[in-house]
């Protein structure tokens, strides 16, 4: 940590931001979020701005792993982090089980809130992968265990991210179709959860 | 926005050392809600100390059987702990109904509790407002002011305080820790917010500097049969029109304990202690729960139009009591 003495009030750091794997440094603005960095500095721009105040979820990204949105995260303060961007989620020329769904079952229409659905998607699956309820599960206690992937569920999951075209049937769809295709997923939940989700 | 200074914190002691009580310096968190009102110039910090990185991440059990929550535990993280869900399922429920998976997983406890109110007064720096700019007015109480304050409200400001989380702690009695550069220091959460009055720019008990370490939940064994049922305009994230956090004992037909919060009436939580003074000891019908919803609602001084918050809180509290009566019964 810096000393406390006063010293020269700074508004501008060279920081290095861990991305899709990859170290860039440069120098910011304080005052950057990181989802200026993303697109103005470093032309990542598969992270779209939308409202830039936290209500779309278009900006969304993974920060260790967890879904956030870059509009309201100060790029100095993602220093450290592990950011993964809609760039760094398919494994070479493979997409990622949410972006085929996305593709397969026609989960977009213009496309402009699609990066931002799919990386909330990729989050969403897995905090209910690890057990984490909504606000619409019935018994949160741990013991009624995870609740099934129902349509409902994945509504409340996302409600997050907004879609102007409104293709909210098919991402939907496309949700439960990436994860009963999850390895942990599927198989646990095929017989009461993925068949009620697309129903 | 401001231009400003950044620094990162790494221990509690260095960060209250950093903030040195500069009114002109604020912690970071999760930033939430602290970048999106530096956007807006509601806030104008020449410093930002970022705490996301103490070691204040943990919940725990105390000895006596309660929780311990730290500061920088993120909302998603407190949501989905085992020991909340199981002790007091009504925090948790309370968590997942506010804001997004995004934003729950950036918010932190600390900040959760320091946010400010979604007034569209306050949040509109064109316009007056007692609690942005003290003596300059509140056009809220001949304005917009539909989901403002019934309760405790002032001349001065009728803003309502947007947490669904501090409601679950306040059913719960929960007390905040802090730390400032003299030590540390506690308050319970029923005292955390101050009184309105004509000091509506006052909002919290902290001393000037004071960081919030975290939050004691002390053991409430009634809180393991708890709910928060949260009353919005759409059907998911949105902020409250009115909220209940709530816990019921019932034994042979008789209330024995009962612990009743409300979210969106005020300025701060509201602990409904003249409801649960009804509730106590009263044979556990629906006639009881609509008697001790109208004894809180006895100081209700709506609005023009926010005079529907009255039944609206008066069909909560005697819907979720009903509700968490039959859940006792099986």
């Amino acid at each position: 940590m810096r000393k406390k003495q006063p010293m020269a009030s700074s508004t501008s750091s060279v920081i290095t931001l861990k991305i899709n794997g990859e170290k860039y440094t440069l120098p910011v603005d304080h005052r950057t979020t990181l989802l200026d960095a993303l697109r103005e500095r470093l032309d990542l721009t598969g992270t779209k701005k939308g409202c830039d105040q936290g209500q779309c979820g278009a900006c969304t990204v993974l920060l260790d792993g967890r879904r956030s949105v870059a509009c309201l995260q100060l790029a100095v303060a993602a220093e450290g982090r592990e950011i993964t961007t809609i760039e760094g989620v398919a494994d070479g020329d493979r997409l990622h089980p949410v972006q085929q769904a996305f593709l397969d079952l026609d989960g977009f229409q213009c496309g402009y809130c699609t990066p931002g659905q799919i990386c909330s998607a990729i989050g969403m699956i897995e905090e209910h992968a690890a057990g984490w309820p909504s606000a619409v599960t019935e018994d949160v206690r741990p013991e009624a265990g995870p609740p099934p992937l129902t349509a409902e569920e994945i509504r409340e999951r996302m409600s997050g991210n907004l879609c102007r075209c409104a293709a909210y049937v098919s991402i939907v769809d496309a949700v439960a179709r990436a994860a009963e295709a999850r390895p942990d997923e599927g198989h646990a939940h095929s017989a009461t959860g993925a068949e009620e989700a697309v129903a | 926005m401001r231009e400003f200074d950044y620094q990162r914190a790494h221990d509690v002691a260095g960060a209250v050392a950093l903030l040195g009580a500069d009114p002109d310096t604020r912690y970071l968190g999760g930033g939430t809600n602290l970048v999106d009102l530096m956007k807006t110039g509601v806030e104008r910090p020449a410093r930002l100390v970022d705490i996301r990185e103490l070691p204040l991440d943990e919940i725990g059990t105390t000895p006596e059987g309660g929780l311990r929550i730290g500061a920088t535990v993120t909302n998603g993280g407190l949501a989905a702990h085992p020991e909340v869900r199981r002790r007091y399922p009504a925090l948790a429920q309370a968590v997942l109904a506010g804001a997004s998976g995004q934003l729950r997983n950036m918010a932190t406890v600390g900040g959760n509790l320091l946010q400010r109110t979604r007034c569209g007064y306050f949040t509109d720096v064109t316009q007056p407002c007692n609690k942005r700019v003290p003596g300059s007015g509140c056009p809220a109480i001949q304005g917009e002011h539909h989901n403002h304050a019934i309760l405790g409200a002032s001349d001065h400001c009728v803003a309502v305080h947007p947490s669904d989380m501090a409601v679950a702690l306040t059913a719960f009695d929960a007390v905040v820790r802090f730390e400032t550069a003299d030590g540390p220091g506690q308050v319970p959460l029923a005292d955390f917010y101050l009184p309105v009055g004509d000091t509506p720019h006052r909002e919290t008990a902290l001393p000037p500097g004071a960081l919030i370490t975290g939050v004691t939940l002390p053991p409430a064994p009634v809180a393991a049969r708890s709910r928060y049922r949260k009353v919005r305009e759409r059907a998911s994230y949105a902020f409250a029109i009115g909220s209940l956090a709530a816990a019921l004992d019932v034994r042979d037909g008789v209330v024995r304990d009962a612990r009743l919060a409300l979210g969106a009436v005020a300025s701060r939580p509201w602990r409904a202690v003249a409801a649960e003074r009804v509730l106590t000891g009263a044979p556990a019908t629906a006639e009881t729960y609509a008697a001790a919803a109208d004894a809180e609602l006895a100081a209700a001084r709506p609005l023009p139009h926010n005079g529907y918050k009255v039944d609206l809180v008066r069909n909560l509290v005697v819907a979720v009591l009903t509700e968490l009566a039959e859940e006792t019964a099986r």
